[in-house]
């Protein structure tokens, strides 16, 4: 079976010369699910942002399931990989929670009777059904954040990344999205700095830091290791500890 | 938060025939109907009364208060400005109104002008009024309109939402640091505020523009359900240009 995604000595810089990657290599296998850990400012966003070709890589590629992601195939490779952004305000952008879902699954020119279904099966699974006529600006940001998982879920991708998709929201929303995502049989990539989050739900945890991936392990071991986690100023909340294995 | 969402505030929702007919059926309809306005002849004043009546008329089925109506008009302010001044320095033929030593032509253009534009401006209003704007621009686009002109115009109004979103949270972080812009020596904190707004707009712009593209977005907005128009629909909104064209036709004859 071919890799989910496969980053090769990815480096990128922004247009203002700030350098932010550097040399990044990540395989992700088909399935699996994998925390992407490191300190504000390590490159995390920009990370994801490679990985459906809204950056391109400054030297090194970026493959999903094999195929490069460039110009010529950007359609397959958003089709295949969706992103829920950092600051769900991004993301949401149309007069409805309903119009805003159906957006991805219209661009993917299904007909009408199954982008209503894909928008309803996806607002089911947020638990956003009484608000899906509503303008999205109206919503509390937990909901947002819950609408704006909606719209991704509604492309039916084979990747999923998430960034930091469990903050603001209140614990159960919190639990519930868990449950929605271990219940999709899709790979996923999830930023966070919600270190629990990342051990209930990816087997496996890389540590982005200082511009390339410092640490790749099982998630138990990382977070048992306090030494490691200080280094890359990661911190288990106040009353938390992971036991050495 | 409402009214900071300037695109929203010109629709007034409903639900009358005016509301319900299909948007590039509207359009079509609005601008034939300003056109057939254009071309009555400006000496029959009955045929502008006829046109003012049914516009009523109109506004009236589909709720829309003619206060309103009257208040958004004032967008023609320019123009009567304009109109005011032709009497006095349009050349040709003189007379006395009031005193004044009237141009003759200069008063006679005054009259088209301010009547043409009250009127035509009078049905994009019923238009606005009754066509929430997204489904003006899909309208647009179902009549082919260049998809990099509507791409432009749906730009425009994203922005705006986007911009009155930011001043609002700006304004919000203002007022909870203690800050109320209450006399002129506050106006640079203002000005430094706006110096960010654009920034903050430019930068917020672009992300909302790079989680439309991981969306697929292509450059066209996917079409909403419900479109397709039947003869039926067609025919009942373009009665409107019919009749006013039959107005200035009869109008014209009679001139
Ligand atoms: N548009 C931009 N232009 C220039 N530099 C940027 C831009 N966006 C981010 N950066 C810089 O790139 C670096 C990585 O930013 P990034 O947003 O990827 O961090 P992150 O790991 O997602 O952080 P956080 O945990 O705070 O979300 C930072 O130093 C940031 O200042
Ligand atoms: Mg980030």
């Amino acid at each position: 079976m071919s890799d989910a995604l496969r980053l090769r000595g990815l480096s990128f810089s922004y247009p203002d010369g700030h350098l932010a990657l550097d040399g990044v290599d990540l395989t992700v296998q088909q399935g699996e699910r994998v925390a992407l850990l490191g300190p504000n400012g390590a490159g995390k966003t920009t990370l994801a942002l490679h990985l459906n070709g809204i950056h391109t890589a400054t030297s090194g590629s970026v493959e999903i399931s094999g195929m490069p992601v460039d110009k010529g195939n950007l359609a397959e490779i958003r089709r295949r990989v969706g992103i829920v952004f950092q600051d769900p305000d991004d993301q949401l952008f149309m007069p409805t929670v309903r119009d805003d879902v159906a957006f991805g699954p219209r661009n993917l020119g299904l007909g009408q009777a199954e982008v209503a279904q894909r928008v309803d099966q996806a607002l089911t699974q947020v638990r956003l059904h009484d608000v899906a006529d509503r303008p999205p600006h109206h919503l509390s940001f937990g909901q947002r954040r819950r609408a704006a998982v909606a719209t991704v879920l509604a492309m039916d991708p084979d990747i999923l990344v998430l960034d930091e998709p469990s903050s603001n929201l209140d614990p159960a929303a919190r639990r519930e999205l868990a449950e929605v995502l271990l219940s999709l049989d899709v790979t996923i990539l999830m930023i966070t700095h919600d270190l629990p989050y990342a051990l209930q739900l990816c087997p496996r945890s890389v540590v982005l830091a200082d511009h390339r991936i410092q640490a790749d392990a099982p998630t138990a071991q990382l977070l048992a290791d306090d030494e490691q986690l200080a280094k890359y100023r990661l911190e288990l909340p106040f009353g938390f500890s992971v036991p050495t294995a | 938060m409402s009214g900071g969402h300037a695109h929203h505030t010109l629709y007034l929702p409903g639900t009358s025939v005016l509301h319900r007919l299909p948007a590039q059926v509207k359009l079509v309809a609005a601008v034939l109907a300003v056109l057939a306005i254009v071309a009555a002849p400006r000496e029959q004043f009955w045929a502008f009364g006829v046109f003012a009546v049914v516009i009523v008329i109109l506004a009236v089925t589909a709720g829309i208060p003619l206060l309103l109506i009257a208040r958004r008009l004032l967008i023609e302010l320019p123009f009567i400005g304009f109109a005011l001044l032709l009497p006095f320095v349009a050349s040709g033929e003189r007379t006395d109104v009031l005193g004044l030593h009237l141009s003759t032509d200069g008063l006679w253009g005054a009259w088209e002008l301010l009547a043409t534009a009250t009127l035509g401006v009078s049905v994009s209003i019923l238009l606005a009024s009754t066509t929430p704007l997204r489904e003006v621009l899909t309208g647009l686009e179902r009549l082919r309109m260049p998809t990099l002109i509507v791409q432009i115009m749906s730009f425009m109004i994203r922005y705006a939402d986007v911009v009155a979103d930011e001043l609002r949270r700006m304004r919000i972080a203002r007022e909870s640091r203690g800050f109320v812009a209450s006399n002129i020596r506050h106006w640079p904190v203002l000005g430094r505020s706006a110096g960010a707004l654009f920034v903050r707009c430019f930068e917020r712009g672009e992300r909302v523009h790079l989680a439309m593209l991981s969306r697929g977005y292509t450059g066209r907005m996917p079409q909403p359900e419900g479109d397709g128009a039947t003869m039926t629909t067609w025919g009942l909104a373009l009665s409107l240009p019919v009749l006013f064209a039959a107005v200035s036709l009869t109008a014209a004859v009679l001139t």
